[in-house]
């Protein structure tokens, strides 16, 4: 209940905040609700400008912290309370099947649209038939490198984690001596927390151990190829990455890749346009390849992101929040925001886009690499999947600082996720 | 001594019946605010609700906190809170953290107010700015330790590197070695001044004259301070302790904010609310909330025995 009030008088303060535009008698005013990570919220207040003017209508950019899991909280709190100071939510692509029940089928509204957008993206955001969100954008992670330090030390592009590890350690080395103590050799998301299962699961997929629970809900995880892959990644901790490494999300990577730290990063293509930006260490400095292969892999494993918009049932100006909700997932919208922020799009015909193509040339050579993007266990464990992966970021994050090794965390995770599954997810 | 409804009123009673007048509305107050909800978390500890349906839930009995089947094999299995290790280390580090960190608050507030209580010139600057971390918000000071303790940028390790005390960067935050300590450090440092600021009013209560005849009899400072000054500041430090106690037992937001998922420092309220909200198990996140209520509960009881003895005059 406290919770409850508190988060009320969160939402009102950050209402009233954000400054009303002009407000006439017959428009209304939305309340969009997103978090926000590197320049989003300042680059989403210039995109929702011409709607605004051709609708009369005013958004109100309510904004939240970067970490999806502190939002996810928030929006499960409200929703649940019935909150209608939020009509439209900016939702994770995990999401869908938890907090379906609580927003708006869109598939009539949207009928129009829907085949414009990958299929298996509006496929992962149908739950029971209900289109419960639409998307804006996807995402799939890059390895970036530094063109420049490669080049130096006449290393060649990485393809596989254990040519990645020996090129870090021996630039990161280099580096060092040559007068640049901070310098590390691979910097990613460590912290405890939902991104940590992102780079945890690329790693497992890359080395051929399954996708922790598979499509048909069997519980893969515990077998030689997974601890393998913990094992890899629990021997950079503390060599070629630094150990608050395991605090790190994505902005603290960033933030050691774009002081030009770091000779490898793994991160999502927001970092491409920002490291490109003008108070960017690394600006020019640096290209996008797809992650590294594991042994015993057949192929580079990204973890499918990617962010949509829903409509919340209690919203009190629907057919205005539908609308909106439109115009964020339209495809004009979609290439203001791959221009700006080099976040993909959901559209197909975007990635043969001249302008995108020009201006962030990661974008066209992101296809491919999303379309075998591998998604997180969200669909078959449904309500269950974010305790799946507490489960899941706990045990390699025990791994990865030392505290149980990978054979033995793999197996008490094994057992944890049978009792959590029971008769059945 | 009360009055039948036929006698007139007495004045005693004219009285008690107009302050129950004036207590209803905090009475009504009260009910909502606190009583209404603690009693919707202790009955929802007792069902199945979910934070999708609040209003659809069964009633399960005990089966939060303690519930068992046996499996084909014959072996029968045990769950709930009960038999929760989550919730055992919780506890385990919530009490570990409430006692070292009140600990050493109280040593440290102590030997600040007794600083404090000396003439010195500028004392009221000092009074005033000492106070600073305390008035400072939890969140805002959770944030900017954490990018002092930050591994990369952060000045604690920068500092540490120039003086020569550490040899490497440490990643404070990061490591389950030591996260624990890293929420100690922050909350001490926080809630230090609040311990020193109650010892302080503490001491200002004793008469002078004792102190000058003690200077008289010739005693030595130190001895002064432990027959003296320590008695008659206890009632003052043990309400001082017991109000950090029941605080630090509930402690959410530095944790939340530094370590938000480090089992090295996850604390009741932290497990509780990861229940309640992230993890379809409303219910038993209410189980474990209400199960933190009794501990605090517990704690309340013992602190008004302690003041019932004292004020019998029994003396323990």
């Amino acid at each position: 209940m406290k919770k409850r009030v508190m988060s009320a008088l969160t939402a009102m303060l950050a209402v009233v905040s954000v400054a009303a535009l002009s407000v006439s008698a017959l428009a209304a005013e939305i309340s969009f609700v997103s978090g926000a990570t590197g320049n989003a919220i300042e680059n989403l207040k210039r995109f929702v400008k011409p709607w605004e003017e051709k609708t009369g209508h005013t958004v109100n950019i309510v904004q939240m912290p970067s970490s999806t899991t502190d939002q996810f909280g928030q929006y499960r709190l409200w929703l649940a309370a019935g909150n209608s100071d939020i009509d439209v939510y900016q939702t994770d692509v995990i999401w869908a099947p938890q907090l379906a029940d609580q927003f708006i089928d869109l598939s009539d509204a949207a009928a129009g649209v829907i085949n414009d957008h990958f299929p298996s993206i509006i496929e992962s955001q149908t739950v029971d038939g209900r289109l419960v969100a639409l998307p804006i954008f996807t995402d799939a992670p890059a390895l970036y490198y530094r063109k420049d330090l490669l080049d130096k030390y006449g290393e060649s592009v990485p393809t596989t984690w254990s040519e990645m590890t020996a090129i870090a350690q021996r630039v990161q080395d280099a580096e060092r001596a040559a007068g640049n103590p901070d310098m590390w050799g691979f910097v990613w998301q460590g912290n405890a927390y939902e991104g940590l299962t992102c780079d945890a699961l690329e790693w497992v997929k890359s080395h051929g151990g399954g996708q922790i629970v598979e499509a048909d809900g069997t519980i893969s995880i515990n077998n030689p190829n997974a601890v393998r892959a913990l094992e890899v990644a629990a021997s950079w901790v503390g060599r070629i990455s630094p150990q608050g490494v395991l605090s790190y999300q994505e902005e603290e990577s960033r933030g050691v890749w774009q002081t030009g730290n770091a000779v490898f990063m793994r991160n999502w293509p927001y970092a491409y346009g920002l490291g490109n930006s003008d108070d960017s260490q690394v600006k020019g400095l640096f290209d996008v390849t797809t992650l590294p292969v594991g042994e015993g892999g057949s192929q580079s494993a990204a973890t499918l992101g990617g962010w949509n918009v829903a409509v919340s049932k209690y919203s009190e100006n629907t057919e205005a929040a539908i609308e909106f909700a439109l115009f964020m997932a339209s495809a004009e919208t979609q290439k203001q925001r791959a221009l700006n922020d080099s976040n993909l799009p959901t559209i197909i015909s975007l990635y043969d886009d001249a302008d995108i193509a020009a201006q962030q040339p990661i974008i066209p050579r992101w296809r491919d690499v999303f379309l075998n993007a591998v998604p997180r266990p969200s669909a078959p464990t449904k309500v269950k999947y974010n305790e799946v992966s507490s489960l899941f970021w706990s045990a390699v994050h025990d791994t990865l600082s030392g505290t149980t090794s990978a054979q033995e965390s793999l197996e008490i995770l094994e057992a944890d996720l049978q009792d959590l599954k029971g008769s059945g997810w | 001594m009360l009055p039948s409804s036929s006698q007139p009123l007495t004045l005693q009673a004219q009285r008690i019946r107009a302050a129950m007048w004036f207590l209803v509305p905090m009475i009504a107050a009260l009910a909502i605010t606190a009583a209404w909800p603690l009693a919707r978390t202790i009955y929802f500890g007792f069902t199945d609700t979910s934070l999708t349906d609040l209003y659809g839930g069964q009633w399960v009995g005990f089966d939060n906190y303690l519930n068992w089947r046996t499996l084909s094999s014959g072996r029968v299995i045990f769950r709930g809170t009960l038999v929760d290790p989550g919730w055992w280390n919780a506890v385990w580090n919530t009490v570990r953290f409430a006692v070292i960190s009140v600990s050493f608050e109280a040593v440290l507030g102590m030997i600040v107010a007794l600083v404090l209580n000396a003439e010195f010139k500028g004392r009221g600057l000092v009074r005033a700015a000492i106070l600073i971390p305390w008035a400072i918000p939890t969140i805002v000071s959770a944030r900017m330790w954490g990018w002092m303790l930050n591994d990369q940028f952060g000045m604690i390790n920068d500092l540490g590197l120039k003086l020569g005390l550490l040899s490497e960067k440490i990643a404070w935050t990061a490591s389950p070695d030591t996260a624990m300590l890293a929420i100690l450090v922050v909350d001490i440092w926080k809630t230090t001044p609040f311990m020193a600021l109650l010892c302080l009013a503490g001491l200002q209560m004793i008469p002078r004259e004792i102190y000058e005849s003690c200077k008289v009899d010739g005693i030595h400072p130190v001895r002064v301070f432990f027959s003296v000054t320590l008695p008659l500041v206890r009632p003052a430090l043990m309400v001082a302790i017991i109000f950090r106690t029941l605080d630090a037992l509930r402690i959410f937001d530095l944790v939340y904010v530094l370590t938000p998922n480090s089992s090295a420092t996850k604390t009741m309220s932290v497990i509780a609310r990861e229940n309640l909200i992230e993890f379809d198990k409303f219910a038993y996140g209410s189980a474990q909330s209400t199960l933190l209520f009794l501990l605090i509960a517990l704690f309340v009881i013992f602190y008004i025995w302690l003041g019932r003895v004292n004020l019998s005059g029994e003396g323990r």
